[in-house]
């Protein structure tokens, strides 16, 4: 994205995300931040660390523990025709209000017949990976990308943390933003005059023909390791970074399959019916006869997320992982 | 207060359940399916607080709206249409009786999870709060409702925020075929809005005027900054709690008992024995209502079936508002 002429600085996926949310509410007054712990706290990361001293305690507003009513309240209060940005702290806590978000959410505007639209943006944290246990491990991003009337976006760089935001509140429609723990403290170069993003398209971040490695969010370095690990060996990979698990840009999965026609989908939720599957099933409808091996998937293991660090790292895609089934698709 | 006022109410509550007796007419005959859950019985409240409100208020209801949305004023031909799934119904046939909807009257439905509707109604009144509007939001639900974690998550934000939001609890002492004491530890329900330091009053759902009266002195309280208030209304549906229910989990005498407090009779004669009303003003009302009805029958009748191409529509919004 970044050309040699553009000045670039260098930013924390945290700070942009930081950045964001500030400059959407210095733009926008419609615009507030709701959650638990987001205002004194200063947000469970640290991402909205100082925004209650610019913005005041009516637009960066602390919660009770009771993600129904506060995320319902977002939604009320996107209906009323406000922006909210509401923050889960993880998306383990966000099943706490799955009712509103695939209930009410998600179903308002075909229920009305189109009358009511949710411009609500609702941030989470997802992931594991740093030993905080299986209640604290969760990535299931893909229980919201099964629901038509949501729109899920995994930015994982920092260019999309600044500006996937903008854009996702300029929607009219609800938008689940998951940011993985393991990102917020990347870092990157983020061009000086940057500019909103689409919400739809996926990205290849690597070119490469001789294999495709398809991924999104937390695990996007890891796959971004792994073909380099891969290119040392001389095998040229492919990395598509989803950026979007619904809509999911089905076109750019394809484009990647005929393309390499050797697919590795790497996915840090559960393999069974999970996003791996769709994306699966996508080049099984589409592009089966581009491919000269099966897909490849590299997912968690089938367990709750464990404690113990060995323990975890074994139930988490690795960059090893995705190197080896590379290398087994290409017959090396 | 005039006696027009009065007839107005009796008017409402007649046409609510007029409307619901042919809409059950209606399902016998096949022309409305899936649920159908029917207020009557319960006409008071909607009518007391709903005639209460002022336009630019919000009104969030439940499945068993159909009285909340004829009291909020919608047309009971879009209504009926509504439940024939016709395209001309308030929710284009996407909602049925349980979702219906109104932007226009700021009626957000029509919410069909039990307690689903709270947290909506907080977030209304958190707009109009940061706005500073002086709007009312005034969210119905049963007394089922009070045992989800839902309801006691708003009363609390709602409270702790001082949000105009009224509570209406419509205790028909029954979700589905649960009864109150079966389902709480606790049956006086205003005790649970103290808990929260919200105003709580019980009310006599049966008696419209009763809860016109509670509703005008809350809603003036919720209006003016006096944070969100709570009303228990006593009532009790006469009916069924919708067409697949047998009733076996209460007895034909409570039915009976309560009937002898039904709210449009109790009306009838109490203005028939105040002199506001005669008994030809009052076969006037009800053909005037009987011609309304007639004629929402005949547009659900005539009404039209969205094409399958539109399927897809309204998934995601079609016109980005500024």
């Amino acid at each position: 994205m970044t050309s040699l002429a553009t000045p670039t600085r260098t930013i924390t996926y945290r700070e942009a995300m930081r950045e964001s949310m500030s400059d959407a509410m210095r733009n926008d007054p419609r615009v507030f931040l709701m959650g638990e712990d987001v205002g004194r706290y200063g947000g469970c990361y640290a991402v909205s660390k100082g925004m209650l001293e610019e913005f005041g305690p009516d637009r960066v507003r602390d919660t009770p523990l009771s993600e129904a009513a506060f995320v319902g309240a977002g939604i009320g209060a996107a209906l009323a025709g406000l922006r909210p940005i509401v923050e889960v702290m993880t998306v383990n806590f966000s099943l706490l209000a799955l009712d509103q978000i695939v209930n009410t959410a998600a179903l308002y505007s075909h229920m009305s017949g189109g009358q009511f639209n949710v411009p609500i943006v609702i941030r989470m944290t997802t992931g594991a990976g740093r030993q905080l246990g299986a209640q604290h491990s969760h990535s299931l991003e893909v229980w919201y990308a099964h629901v038509p009337g949501l729109k899920v976006v995994t930015p994982a760089t920092v260019e999309d943390a600044r500006w996937m935001l903008p854009t996702a509140l300029e929607d009219p429609d609800p938008v689940i933003i998951f940011e993985h723990a393991a990102l917020y403290n990347s870092e990157g170069d983020l061009p000086e005059q940057g500019a909103p993003v689409d919400l739809d398209r996926a990205v290849v971040r690597r070119p490469g023909p001789d294999v495709g490695l398809i991924t999104y969010g937390g695990s996007l370095p890891k796959t971004l390791a792994a073909a380099t690990e891969l290119a040392e060996e001389g095998i040229s990979a492919q990395v598509l970074d989803l950026r979007s698990l619904r809509p999911l840009d089905t076109e750019a999965i394809l484009t990647t399959a005929a393309s390499t026609h050797r697919i590795v989908i790497v996915d840090e939720g559960w393999k069974t019916a999970g996003i791996s599957a769709e994306i699966a099933a996508s080049i099984a409808e589409g592009a089966i006869w581009e491919l000269d091996a099966p897909i490849r998937r590299v997912c968690s293991v089938e367990v709750p997320i464990p404690y113990a660090r060995h323990m975890e790292d074994a139930a988490l895609p690795q960059t090893a992982g995705i190197v080896a089934a590379a290398r087994e698709l290409v017959g090396r | 207060m005039s006696d027009s006022h009065h007839l107005d109410l009796l008017r409402q509550m007649l046409r609510i359940r007029r409307f619901e007796e042919r809409c059950a007419q209606l399902y016998q005959a096949e022309k409305i399916r899936g649920f159908l859950h029917l207020y009557i019985g319960e006409e008071g409240v909607a009518v007391g607080v709903i005639g209460s409100l002022l336009p630019d208020d919000a009104v969030v209801a439940t499945y068993r709206e159909h009285g909340h949305a004829l009291a909020r004023g919608m047309d009971p031909g879009a209504v009926m249409a509504e439940m024939y799934g016709k395209m001309e119904g308030c929710s284009r046939g996407r909602g049925g009786s349980m979702h219906l909807f109104d932007a226009s009257r700021r009626f957000y439905g029509g919410n069909a999870i039990v307690g689903g509707g709270l947290p909506l109604a907080v977030g209304l009144a958190l707009a109009d709060r940061l706005r500073d509007q002086p709007r009312v939001t005034a969210v119905f639900f049963g007394e089922g409702a009070v045992a989800e974690g839902e309801f006691h998550e708003s009363m609390n934000l709602a409270a702790l925020w001082n949000l105009p939001v009224l509570f209406c609890c419509e205790n028909n002492l029954y979700a589905m075929g649960t009864a109150l004491e079966r389902s709480e530890s606790q049956t006086r329900l205003t005790l649970k809005a103290a808990s929260y330091e919200m105003p709580a009053w019980e009310v006599d759902g049966m008696d419209v005027l009763a809860v016109e009266d509670a509703a005008r002195k809350a809603i003036e309280s919720v209006r003016s900054g006096g944070g969100p208030h709570f009303l228990e209304m006593r009532t009790f549906r006469f009916r069924a709690h919708s067409m697949f229910d047998p009733e076996l989990y209460r007895s034909k005498e409570e039915v009976e008992v309560w009937k002898e407090r039904d709210p449009i009779e109790l009306f009838t004669r109490r203005l028939i024995t105040d002199g506001g009303l005669t008994e030809d003003d009052l076969a006037t009302m009800e053909s005037d209502v009987a011609e309304e009805i007639e004629a929402a029958v005949a547009f659900a009748e005539a009404g039209t079936w969205e094409p399958v191409e539109e399927l897809t529509r309204f998934v995601y919004s079609e016109v980005v508002p500024s």
